[in-house]
């Protein structure tokens, strides 16, 4: 194909910025343009309606200060210490202090949060809080939020969707993004999107691993092509598992389950976090002790009585047992009905009666493409927020209900970034934006085309989700790691092997299925790089081999993650922003108070 | 960890529409267990016996609304829907009825999403609040009164169930009536009288027969057929104040 042909595959349009995912962090980010700049035009990409997206799966709540007996310093410390003090404290800073103005924006978009009897807001516990501050709809408020910021966003004129649009590349041009590539699902067929900016909110990447939480679109799309750029992904070896969640399905059962006052018993009937530096058992909702304890440290404890034999059977898997009957069939109605539905609907269990089998699996990808706390990526004219992007705010351990304060705070933030970059910033040569985006259609066409009889690109994609899972779990070691990573490098050698029974261009999820498993294999290549060369065990990434302890002095430092074609990713370093709070021991129960000098989750046995 | 696994045959009515001009029926075999939904089986068939078979799917837990189909003729969300209901098969799947099909039980779904902008659904108010403001004040009571129709996720099954929507594809329809009714039974919200035109419209409230499927296939419960209603007499109301108090556009 010539070069004017290759061209001639795409229309070419333009818009002043352009956003790559139409969840809770793209929606923020166009309503934040169309608001501050009208004059500016948006056009909103997502490869799915933007009420499909993952967003609104969240269940229990956003953090935002609010209660007389918070303070914002507090909601600072509490993060910090649950990223294990890989947190950024000035994005940390930057991001509690805005937090509640977004709970509130949204209240004065509609959002239905739930109420006290005078009316006010009302808040409930999440683990690894020291008070009460996350802000709920009942347990949908992923679904509230983002219905809410959908309905809001169609009265914006300056906000022009492209639904089930499949974004292929980003366009760069001495050295500037500068639009992307994508392809109309129902046709098949390719437009340039030229851009003053380019904001990336595609979300997180947990469909590398086989048990998750995510929606099947959650195949880091975004992460994957910032990566193909040269842009870093940041500290990606920390994948938060939720502890929480439904066997073999992975369907996610609230922290606000416990926020409420749910129990976790093993077989035994006992509240056995109380053995791993969580007790002293308490029998209200305590914060930051026993089922209030943060998400690493609850999913490594279970790991602990896996390994002990006390979990109980389900025909998908070990669990341990939710309880929630003593909260009573009311309570569960008014505060959490969806779940009370989920588990009735995925494994026959009426809540009010009995309890809910769980076991954990992966929920969320603490890193990403690293962005600073503006939201603005090495990438000039690139921005990122939301789960795809690393800010700098979760460190080893993301707080529950801190993800969709998030993504309304840095939504905001990369909206309002990219438009005063695109306002500074007139586009680059037309004409080469046209050709790059000919080349990347050209390629995706020869992709289409490849001849039949290799691989089923589900043989594949399983490997990589069970290898994933095998060698870069709760706890790890080198031999698993360096396994995986083996595998991994295997398999991206035999992407071009798969082969295609849908050779058609209208709606054909085969071919963008292969297209995703490229960026998906990409971040899975870095993940479980970093996790080998991460020779330390903090949050979410523990180790059973010599390097089972926190190492501050080699490792309190940012991953960096880069891919060359060819070569395994590359880690490199880079320093943690620490402003107030030095490094400490990360304590909670009895323990923050000293009374408990047990060692937390890896060694402690009853 | 032994697992009761049997066979069920699924029947698709496919359609490409690079290379058919009919609709076609497929028949495929696929293991199933106790736990195993409709979409575990589409899956299935997708991963390993035919990957052009196609359809949308995300959350796999009832929220996203991708995922709703025919299924033995009802509207169904496949992640919602169990193969063990409808042993020993076979299982009939189509596309969602009363929209167009762009390929195999993939629906275009734009006739909804188009008339969102019509039906105002956004919170309306006389004047902006600050932020500075806080919140409104919205008591339980109050909130109560939205629950219902704000947890609809939009999946489209009240269209396919709606034999009016079949007939008139102008009609708005059941879920954005519902959403619309949610606006203005919202206490926050002062923007009802916005919404009238779409409510009196000939494709508004009085196209509904009240036929009520919509209610009975919603797997949200919804209820859009009662907020329907409500909006009847809602329009009832402004019809008079209307013709009483001429250019009051009845504001309450």
């Amino acid at each position: 194909m010539t070069r004017a042909e290759r061209k001639g595959l795409v229309e070419s349009v333009r818009h002043d910025v352009v956003i790559v995912g139409g969840g809770g962090a793209g929606l923020s980010a166009a309503i934040a343009v169309a608001e501050e700049h009208p004059e500016l035009s948006v056009a909103l990409l997502s490869k799915v309606v933007p009420m499909r997206s993952h967003t609104v799966a969240a269940e229990g709540g956003a953090a935002g200060v609010v209660t007389e007996a918070d303070e914002l310093d507090l909601h600072f410390r509490d993060t910090v210490v649950g990223g294990e003090w890989l947190c950024d404290q000035d994005a940390v800073d930057h991001f509690v202090a805005r937090c509640t103005e977004e709970m509130v924006r949204l209240e004065h978009w509609g959002c239905p949060w739930s109420r006290q009897a005078d009316g006010g807001t009302s808040v409930r516990n999440f683990g690894g809080m020291s008070t009460a501050r996350t802000w709920y709809a009942a347990d949908k408020t992923g679904f509230h939020i983002l219905h809410t910021l959908f309905q809001t966003s169609l009265q914006f004129t300056g906000i022009h969707r492209f639904d089930e649009y499949f974004v292929l590349d980003l366009l760069v041009d001495d050295g500037q993004c500068r639009g992307v590539v994508a392809i109309d699902i129902a046709s098949g067929a390719f437009t340039a999107f030229e851009a003053g900016a380019v904001i990336m909110a595609t979300g997180g990447a947990g469909r590398v691993f086989k048990q998750n939480t995510n929606a099947g679109i959650l195949t880091g799309d975004g992460l994957g092509m910032a990566l193909r750029h040269g842009v870093a992904l940041r500290d990606m070896e920390f994948v938060q598992f939720h502890p929480t969640t439904l066997p073999g399905s992975g369907v996610l059962i609230t922290e606000g389950c416990r926020g409420e006052g749910g129990y976790l018993t093993n077989r035994d009937g006992h509240r056995y976090l109380q053995d791993y530096g969580l007790g002293p058992e308490v029998s209200e909702p305590t914060p930051k002790t026993m089922e209030l304890g943060p998400r690493d440290r609850l999913s490594q404890a279970f790991w602990h009585e896996q390994q002990a034999g006390r979990c109980v059977d389900t025909p998908t898997g070990p669990a341990v047992n939710l309880e929630l009957m003593h909260l009573g069939r009311r309570h569960l109605a008014e505060r959490l009905p969806f779940i009370s539905e989920l588990a009735k609907t995925f494994v026959g269990v009426d809540p009010v009666e009995a309890p809910i089998p769980v076991c954990p699996s992966v929920h969320y990808t603490m890193g990403g493409i690293a962005a600073d706390r503006r939201t603005a990526t090495d990438l000039p004219g690139l921005f990122a927020c939301g789960e795809c992007a690393s800010v700098g705010i979760h460190g080893a351990n993301r707080l529950g209900s801190n993800s969709l304060a998030e993504l309304l705070v840095f939504g905001r933030d990369a909206g309002v970034q990219a438009a005063g970059f695109a306002r500074e910033h007139s586009g680059g040569a037309a004409g080469t934006l046209v050709a790059q985006a000919g080349d990347r259609a050209a390629q995706a066409l020869d992709r289409l085309a490849r001849p039949g009889g290799g691989e089923r690109l589900a043989t594949l994609r399983d490997r990589m989700a069970q290898s994933m899972q095998d060698g870069v779990g709760i706890y790890r070691s080198a031999e698993g790691m360096a396994a995986t990573c083996e595998t991994l490098e295997e398999l991206a050698r035999s992407l071009d092997t798969i082969s295609l029974d849908d050779r058609s261009r209208a709606f054909n999820t085969e071919w963008l299925g292969v297209i995703e498993f490229g960026f998906t294999l990409d971040v899975a290549r870095c993940i479980a790089r970093a996790a080998l060369e991460r020779r330390e065990s903090r949050g979410s990434h523990q180790r059973l081999d010599e390097y089972d302890q926190r190492d501050d002095e080699q490792y309190l430092r940012h991953s960096l993650a880069t891919l060359t074609p060819g070569q395994a990713p590359r880690i490199d370093y880079e320093a943690v922003n620490v402003t107030r709070l030095p490094p400490g021991e990360r304590r909670y129960g009895g323990q923050e108070n000293g009374q408990d000098s047990s060692r937390a989750a890896g060694g402690g046995q009853p | 960890m032994s697992r009761d696994e049997r066979e069920i045959d699924i029947i698709i009515r496919r359609f490409d529409p690079e290379r058919d001009d009919e609709p076609r029926s497929e028949r495929y075999t696929v293991p199933y267990e106790h736990d195993t939904s409709l979409l575990d089986g589409l899956l299935y068939i997708k991963d390993r016996l035919d990957g052009s078979l196609t359809f949308r799917w995300s959350c796999r837990m009832a929220i996203c609304g991708s995922c709703g189909k025919m299924v033995d003729g009802q509207p169904r969300l496949s992640c919602k829907t169990f193969l063990r209901d409808y042993a020993p098969g076979p299982v009939e799947v189509e596309a969602l009825h009363h929209f167009p099909v762009v390929k195999d039980l993939v629906v275009d779904q734009s006739g909804f999403l188009d008339k969102l902008r019509d039906g105002r659904t956004w919170l309306l108010r006389d004047e902006e609040r600050p932020l500075s403001a806080g919140p409104h004040r919205q008591t339980p009571k109050q909130r109560a009164r939205i629950d219902s129709t704000s947890a609809c996720i939009n999946c489209l099954l009240c269209y396919a169930a709606c034999p009016q929507y079949g007939l008139e594809p102008d009609f708005a329809g059941p879920a954005l009536l519902a959403l619309v009714d949610r606006y203005n039974a919202d206490s926050r919200d002062q923007g009802k009288a916005e919404r009238m035109p779409l409510i009196n419209a000939e494709e508004g409230v009085w196209s509904c027969t009240l036929v009520g499927n919509c209610s009975a296939v919603c797997p949200k419960g919804v209820d859009p057929a009662a907020a329907i209603n409500r909006n009847k007499l809602e329009s009832t109301k402004d019809y008079f104040l209307r013709f009483l108090m001429p250019g009051s556009r009845g504001r309450n």
